[in-house]
Order: C-alpha cells, then sequence, then structure tokens
C-alpha cells in the first residue's frame, strides 16, 4: 500500500452549546498521513488550536476500532463518511487525496440535539430501550444454557440484528429522522429469539411509542438508513417490527 | 497485616459455606440502602443491574453518554465457562487449575476458585437474557479453544462477545432504570471518595457537561471502573479508559495490587506512525487457526507469499510444541519481542512478526469441498470455500485489519506485534471484594484479584460478570447488614464538603497553570517512559531512570500544562488532563513496584531473571505474596504483604512445552 501526505481543507461546524446558534469555520491542515484514522487528523488539528490558544473541536469518540458507537461525524453529507459499513473512527485518510475539502457536521436530528461542536445527546436510544428492549429475566432464574436449542439461522439473525452499535447514523441520514432501524433491529434481536416470547407484544408496542415520544420522525422507506449503517444493519429489521406491531395491534389483549 | 478473609474449610465448600453463612438483608431495610455504582462496563452494570433487582436503592454513573459504550464492548474473542459441553475433560477444577497456573502462581486460590464455580451460571444467565451466542447446527451452543488451556471452553458470538455481553447487562441496567431502582448519571466522572469516621459514605462526581460538581451519598461505593493501560499511552484500551477513580480511592486509603502487572497481548496491529492515538488487537481467537511466523534468514525483504515453505520459521510452533501458537499471551508476546529483537521482524518498522490464514485455509477448504461431494477439488475451489469459512469465523476482525492497514489478509498474512492491552494489578480487595477501606468494593478489571501476574484470554469477560450477577450480590449485603442501624449523611456534612473543596481545588490548579505544553504531549511523553522501561521488558537500571523521569515529568506537568476552556462548560482536555495527572502517579508507583519484585512471572519480565532459555524465572521463595502498596505522600508508598498460601495446587515451572 503507498503511503502519501495530504493538505486539507476542513469546514466543521462549531456551536458553544445547545443555544448557541452555530456556524461552519474553516482550518486548513497539513501534512496528513494517508495512514492516520480521520480521528487522528482531527487530533492534529485539536493539538494544533490548543497551541495557538484557541478553542479545540469538541467530538465523541471512545474505543476508535468501531464498535462502541460513540464516534459520530457527518463527514461531506454522509454519515461516518464515504466509506461502506464503516464508523468515523474507522475512515483512514487514504479516503482522501491532496487538496480536498472536506465538511465534517454534528449528528442533525431533533431528538439528538447538540451539546457542543459535533457532539450530539443520544440518550433518546436509551430511553428507547428502557421502555422494552431487554428480557425480563432476574439475575439467578436462568436455566441450564444448553436446555433451550435455537436454530442457528435464527440464533445467527438474532446475532445480526444485535450487532447494532447504538452511534445513531441510521437518524442521522434519515430525512425524517426516523429510528425505525434501530428500534427493529432490538426487536428482531430480541423476537427472533424463544426468550424473548412472553414479552414480546408488550415489548414493541411500548418502544415505538417512547420512539414517538422522543420526537424521531415516520419511515418513508427510502433505505438511507440501511446504506449508511456501519455494522450492515438491514432495513428487513424493519420490515419484522412492522410485522410485529401489526401483530400485536390486532392480537392485544385490551 | 492483611486479611483477605479467605472462608475457612476445603477450597470446594469455601464458596457455598460463605453463601450459607454471610449476613442477609431484608427486603425492607434493602430499600433504605443507597449503593454509588462507578462505572458501567460488565462488571458495573451487571452489578447495578442485580443489586437493583434485589430491591437496593443504586446510583450507577459513567463518564461516556451512555453505560453501552463501556469498553467491555471491545472485547473480541470469548467467554471462558467450566460448562463441558465439549465432553473434553473440562471441570470447575480444571478451570481453576488453567487460571492459577496461568497467572504464574500469583493469584489467590480461594478466589480463582469461586470465579470457576460460577463460571457456567454466567453462561446461563446470559443465555436467558438473550445474548446470541454462536450455536452448532443442533441448536447448541458451540465452543472454542483459547490460549493456555487444552480444552473447549470458550462460548463467543463471532468476533463481539464483548459487545453482546455488555448488551445483556445493559438491557438489565436499563430495564432497572426504567423500574425506577437504578438512576443513571451518564457523562459524570467520579473524582473524590468521601469517607466519614473511616467508612465509605459517598463520592464527589463532576457532570462533564455543564462541569458542576456534585455530592452523592452512598452506604457503599462500588468501584467498577476498568484497567489502567492507558498509562502507555498507546493501548487497546478506548481513549477515555482511565484510572482516575481507582486512583483517588487509592490516594483516599484503598491499597492498590501488583500495580506492575499488565498484560501486553501479542496480536494487535503495528504501530504505523507517531501519530497514532491507539492499537487494535486481533482477538487471541485468530491463533486458533492462525500461524505465528518469522522469515528464518534476518532482514528478508521478500514478500511473505514469496517466502517459501522451508525459510519461515514458526516459532511457537518450534519452542512450545505442545501449546503451539496457543500459548497464554504473556509467552507468545516475548517471543515475538525476542525474534523481533533478534533482527528477524517484518515490515517497514521490522516490529511485526506474520499472522498467517493460508495453511487454515487450505485446511477448511478440503473439508468443505469434500461435503460439496468435489472429490477432487481444484486449488481455487478449496480456496473459494476456505475463504468462506475463515470469513464466518473471523469476517469482522479481518475487516477492522483491512481497513485500518489498507492489506487484505485473506491475501497477506497479518502484520502482527504485541500491544498493552489489560492490566492484572488493580485496587486491591478481600474475598468479599471490599477493599481496605470500609464500604468501599472494586470489581473488575480494576481490581487485583483473579489473574495473578498474567490473564489468561476470554477470562477477563468471565470475571467482570462473575464479580457483577454472582459474587457482588451476596458479599456486599454481608456489610450492608450492619448499616441499616446507621442514618443516611446528609450532602452537607462537612466531610461532603471537604471533599468537594479537594476536588473543586485542584480543578482550579489545574487551568490555572496556563502553561504552554498540551496535555496530550505529556501523556505520550509518559507512554514513551513507561513502554521503554516498565514494558514487556524491566530491568533494575531501566525502572530506576524511569521512576527520576516520571517524578521530573510531573513538575513539568504542574507547572507548564495548557488546558484550554473554561470549568463550568463542556471541555474534553479538562477530564483528559485530571486523568493524565493520575497516570503519571500511578506510572512512579508501578515503576516501583516492578522494580521491587526481583523475579520475573507472568506479564511482568525483569531482564536479571529468566532460565538460559529465556522463560521467565520466578522466586517463590522470597516473592510468594501479593504487593499491596499504601499511600503515604508525594512520592511515598508503603509495601504491604499478602502471603499467597497454594494448599491444592502445588506451583511448579510453568511449562508450555
Amino acid at each position: 500500500m503507498e503511503h502519501y501526505t495530504m493538505n486539507l481543507t476542513l469546514k466543521v461546524w462549531r456551536q458553544k452549546n445547545q443555544n448557541d446558534k452555530g456556524r461552519f469555520e474553516t482550518y486548513k491542515v497539513s501534512d496528513i498521513s494517508s495512514e492516520m484514522s480521520f480521528l487522528e487528523m482531527f487530533d492534529v488539528l485539536n493539538e494544533r488550536l490548543i497551541h495557538e490558544g484557541a478553542d479545540p473541536i469538541a467530538f465523541d469518540h471512545d474505543c476508535r476500532e468501531g464498535i462502541c458507537g460513540m464516534c459520530s461525524m457527518y463527514i461531506d453529507g454522509k454519515p461516518h463518511g464515504p466509506w461502506q459499513q464503516n464508523t468515523t473512527c474507522q475512515l483512514h485518510m487514504r479516503a482522501f487525496k491532496d487538496g480536498d475539502t472536506i465538511t465534517v457536521e454534528p449528528w442533525r436530528a431533533k431528538a439528538f440535539p447538540v451539546i457542543k461542536d459535533l457532539v450530539t445527546d443520544r440518550t433518546a436510544f436509551d430511553r428507547i430501550i428502557q421502555a422494552g428492549g431487554f428480557i425480563s429475566v432476574n439475575t439467578g432464574n436462568a436455566v441450564d444454557a444448553n436446555s433451550l436449542p435455537i436454530d442457528k439461522h435464527k440464533a445467527d439473525e438474532a446475532f445480526a440484528a444485535a450487532a447494532c452499535i447504538g452511534c445513531g447514523a441510521c437518524v442521522a441520514a434519515c430525512k425524517n429522522s426516523s429510528a425505525l432501524l434501530f428500534v427493529g433491529a432490538k426487536i428482531s434481536h430480541l423476537a427472533l429469539l424463544p426468550q424473548g416470547e412472553p414479552e414480546r407484544k408488550t415489548r414493541v408496542m411500548d418502544m415505538i411509542t417512547q420512539m414517538d415520544k422522543e420526537g424521531f420522525g415516520a419511515c418513508t422507506s427510502t433505505g438511507a438508513c440501511e446504506a449508511t449503517c456501519p455494522k450492515g444493519i438491514s432495513i428487513t429489521n424493519i420490515a419484522r417490527l412492522n410485522k410485529e406491531y401489526l401483530m400485536a395491534g390486532l392480537t392485544a389483549d385490551q | 497485616m492483611l486479611d483477605a478473609k479467605i472462608p475457612a474449610g476445603p477450597l470446594d465448600d469455601k464458596w457455598t459455606e460463605y453463601k450459607g453463612h454471610c449476613k442477609l438483608v431484608n427486603p425492607a431495610n434493602k430499600r433504605k440502602i443507597e449503593i454509588i455504582i462507578v462505572g458501567t462496563g460488565l462488571a458495573g452494570a451487571s452489578a447495578a443491574a442485580s443489586l437493583g433487582e434485589m430491591g437496593y436503592k443504586v446510583k450507577a454513573f459513567c463518564f461516556q453518554d451512555s453505560p453501552r459504550r463501556a469498553h467491555s464492548i471491545a472485547a473480541q474473542g470469548g467467554i471462558n465457562a467450566a460448562k463441558n459441553y465439549q465432553n473434553d475433560g473440562d471441570s470447575v477444577f480444571r478451570l481453576f487449575y488453567d487460571t492459577i497456573k496461568g497467572g504464574d502462581y500469583r493469584s489467590r486460590e480461594g478466589n480463582v476458585h469461586r470465579l470457576a464455580e460460577v463460571s457456567a451460571n454466567i453462561i446461563d444467565q446470559c443465555v436467558a437474557q438473550g445474548v446470541p451466542f454462536a450455536r452448532e447446527y443442533g441448536g447448541l451452543l458451540s465452543n472454542r479453544s483459547f490460549g493456555g488451556t487444552q480444552v473447549q471452553r470458550t462460548f463467543y458470538a463471532a468476533g463481539q462477545t464483548g459487545q453482546q455481553l455488555l448488551i445483556g447487562a445493559y438491557q438489565a441496567l436499563e430495564r432497572q432504570i426504567a423500574l425506577g431502582n437504578v438512576k443513571m448519571y451518564n457523562r459524570h466522572e467520579m473524582l473524590e471518595v468521601v469517607k466519614i469516621e473511616g467508612k465509605t459514605q459517598g463520592i464527589i462526581a463532576r457532570d462533564l457537561i455543564t462541569g458542576k460538581l456534585e455530592r452523592h451519598f452512598g452506604n457503599a461505593v462500588l468501584l467498577c471502573t476498568g484497567g489502567y493501560g492507558n498509562v502507555f499511552y498507546l493501548s487497546t484500551n478506548a481513549m477515555g479508559s482511565n484510572v482516575t477513580a481507582a486512583w483517588k480511592a487509592h490516594k483516599a486509603g484503598a491499597y492498590f495490587g501488583n500495580p506492575c502487572y499488565t498484560q501486553i497481548h501479542p496480536t494487535c496491529i503495528p504501530v504505523s506512525g507517531d501519530h497514532q492515538s491507539k492499537l487494535t488487537l486481533m482477538s487471541e481467537s485468530l491463533r486458533n487457526d492462525g500461524r505465528i511466523w518469522v522469515p528464518k534468514q534476518k532482514g528478508d525483504t521478500r514478500k511473505p507469499n514469496e517466502i517459501p515453505e522451508e525459510e519461515r520459521d514458526y516459532y511457537l510452533e518450534r519452542r512450545y510444541p505442545a501449546f503451539g501458537n496457543l500459548v497464554p499471551r504473556d509467552v507468545a508476546s516475548r517471543a515475538a519481542k525476542e525474534r523481533c529483537d533478534e533482527g528477524y521482524g517484518v515490515g517497514s518498522s521490522k516490529q511485526a512478526v506474520y499472522l498467517d490464514f493460508a495453511a487454515a485455509i487450505i485446511r477448511y477448504g478440503k473439508i468443505e469441498a469434500g461435503k460439496h461431494g468435489s472429490e477432487n477439488p481444484s486449488a481455487e475451489e478449496v480456496r473459494h470455500h476456505g475463504v468462506d469459512v475463515v470469513k464466518e469465523k473471523y469476517g469482522n476482525l479481518f475487516d477492522m485489519y483491512e481497513k485500518i492497514t489498507g492489506e487484505d489478509p485473506y491475501e497477506i498474512p497479518m502484520r502482527i506485534y504485541p500491544a498493552v492491552h489489560y492490566t492484572m494489578g488493580g485496587l486491591w480487595v478481600d474475598y468479599e471484594l471490599m477493599t481496605n477501606v470500609k464500604g468501599l468494593y472494586c470489581l473488575g478489571e480494576a481490581n487485583f484479584s483473579d489473574h495473578g501476574a498474567n490473564r489468561l484470554g476470554a477470562s477477563a469477560l468471565m470475571q467482570g460478570l462473575a464479580d457483577g450477577y454472582f459474587v457482588i450480590p451476596y458479599t456486599v449485603g454481608n456489610y450492608l447488614a450492619d448499616e441499616i442501624y446507621s442514618k443516611p449523611v446528609a450532602t452537607d456534612h462537612p466531610a461532603f464538603a471537604d471533599a468537594e473543596k479537594a476536588v473543586s481545588d485542584r480543578i482550579n490548579k489545574l487551568m490555572g497553570i496556563q502553561g504552554k505544553t498540551s496535555v496530550e504531549t505529556f501523556h505520550k511523553r509518559l507512554g514513551k517512559i513507561m513502554w521503554e522501561k516498565c514494558g514487556m521488558a524491566r530491568n533494575a537500571k531501566g525502572l530506576q531512570e524511569a521512576i527520576t523521569e516520571i517524578q521530573e515529568l510531573k513538575k513539568a506537568f504542574w507547572s507548564d500544562v495548557r488546558i484550554p476552556g473554561g470549568t463550568d462548560e463542556f471541555n474534553p482536555e479538562l477530564d483528559k488532563a485530571g486523568r493524565v495527572a493520575d497516570f503519571i502517579e500511578l506510572g512512579e508507583l508501578m515503576c516501583i513496584d516492578a522494580l521491587q519484585r526481583n523475579e520475573s512471572c507472568g506479564g511482568h519480565f525483569r531482564e536479571e531473571y529468566q532460565t538460559p532459555e529465556g522463560e521467565a524465572l520466578r522466586d517463590d521463595a522470597n516473592y510468594m505474596y501479593v504487593s499491596a502498596w499504601e499511600y503515604r505522600n508525594e512520592h511515598e508508598w508503603e509495601l504491604h504483604k499478602e502471603p499467597l498460601v497454594y494448599d491444592v495446587i502445588k506451583p511448579t515451572a510453568r511449562n508450555y512445552k
């Protein structure tokens, strides 16, 4: 792999806090190695800003290996940037070339208010999980793990849905800021497993109610969420959610 | 004298006896008792959920934006449990034995046996929660092998086991939050322990969004704050992983156990340049199928695929025929370092070895072709099938490798090198997971307890969940049963005011320095000292130098650090400054501990103490103890020793040959 260095222009969203109006600011960065990660490029810029006595750019990040779901930059109009099935932290500078201008914004959604610069508040996702994204089994209640064989295909499918990292890229990509891929993934994960059966109906009803309360928009099946999801969560999870919701509605006890 | 409070009686019965006789808190009283839990990884989330379910009033804190981000999420390979589902001779005793041996005979028999006993319950609990572990076609759970064992006892969910287990614990925690049993504080950092008359009564936390300091009362405080690998700057830890909560507890009187025991993981993606901010692990599970080698010829510049089989040195298979590529981590790391130091390293930095899947692809490919009824499959057909199998097993890891390096590991062997991964050391705790400070507990990686001088693969997840789901619910009750007689302390008590003032003074001092050098620069300097002088190999001279250098670094930090922004706002640079200040102090203690331990054991390798073959040479006569350090003053610690007594296992030289 050939390595190279590049000079870039960055247009970055700066916003002091939730009440500030915010604006784009332009920064030039030079001698960026193609081997760097996108966030390491931001580290270089921030070091310079600190040295110059300016305010560094706030951004969320933690594991930097694509699994914690904390990083969340909207890069050139795409959540997590140009690579497929990728998180911001795993985007590397070889995706860009010398002279490029890169625009970086926070996730934009009513339900994800900006805290500062590129940092948003995604606790709405936690509250959706609180509404029903679990199996009610207290510690100590479990029977032997192998007493309940599960069809491998179903288990694999449940795993594929459970691989969601809760980053919110699906919401950021959607023109309506719908959270249906996130919610659909959790509904699928738990509905596909026999352990999830007892709470199947209430779970989907409660999670959808909470989702609406948080101010997420409606799904119009554009598929932007699936296309941008760093973990390749399939849009069929939304279809399953719709089916679960319909079934729960039709067969509700009340 | 340190009392570990190991229950008397035969090893097999200790935990059962303890559970049968520990004090209980009745349901009405549980409602009145408040427990603070700091950190929401596997240990913290499982403890918070379990204690909430039991009826305690729980407050949980994490510095991330959600408990689901904790770095347990990044654990890849799996979780051990003595289920013996594979009928390959596993048992509680085997898991216990492997863990003690893997830890190079520097852990407690009582603790480790309990860990092995509850391991099976963890798998049951997680499956009940809906954790989608890998399964066989018959619908039953699948297992794989990990380093340092000869049985298949590792349960896994592709290369994302930590993620799935954490999501399970997180969901259980969120359920308790919804029920009102747990109150969650996201983006909060614990900055002080509040003690009154020697008893822990709460914490001071800082809201990282507003910068406000908060006082929180608790009848007990549980630190579940993970390891301190980031003292090395570069490690496989998350950027935010830090020692601050544990360090504040240490300075408030809690002893720090075995700080020098750090685990250097053999299979990580090598450093690519000075810009590097973190290192990425390639799961140990890859050593099930990957073969590690370097060229037989020094300084060989040929591409790996051009080097013929007979000119490759599969040095782990050569040196350790019994365990081969699946030797424990410390052994594999040192062997890689040895080859690179001798000039056999590969890649542009020459600080890397190959991890090669070509043989596995062919082996699996032939089996699959056979299943498809192909008698004489072509090489392409074999490769095609083989790649599919390897993809199913390790696909996400291969993708991650390709994203970082730009190379396709299905075609070219991975380049790997050891990196800091885990810390066996941590706050000293007794059998009940209580530190020597009353009411202050420590769980998971943050404590020192179960892994001795080296942790076996897939055992960190096991320990975190064992502590949180199955140990602390019993042991904390044994303390809290007496707490029902004491009234909750109001947070306007002078002890809270003093603790808050100490925190605010420290922050103001940091902000007031207004020097020229960034926090990051100091962190990098510390990391360089630690990696070079207290890393994979240590010696007395280097450690003495390191101690002086760290003391100088500390002075420089406190006179020249530059922190932008203000205190009453979202200011990640300020958060980081506090953490690096604590890492600097910890670094000094790690070097002091490493210097004091005149032997090699597990992850602690002192160059002066090795066998003629270069293996670690323990000194059981003089160092069969836990080093528990008490903070006295700046640069001054007192060593307390907890002797390790082996009643069941006879310590021998660790042999993986």
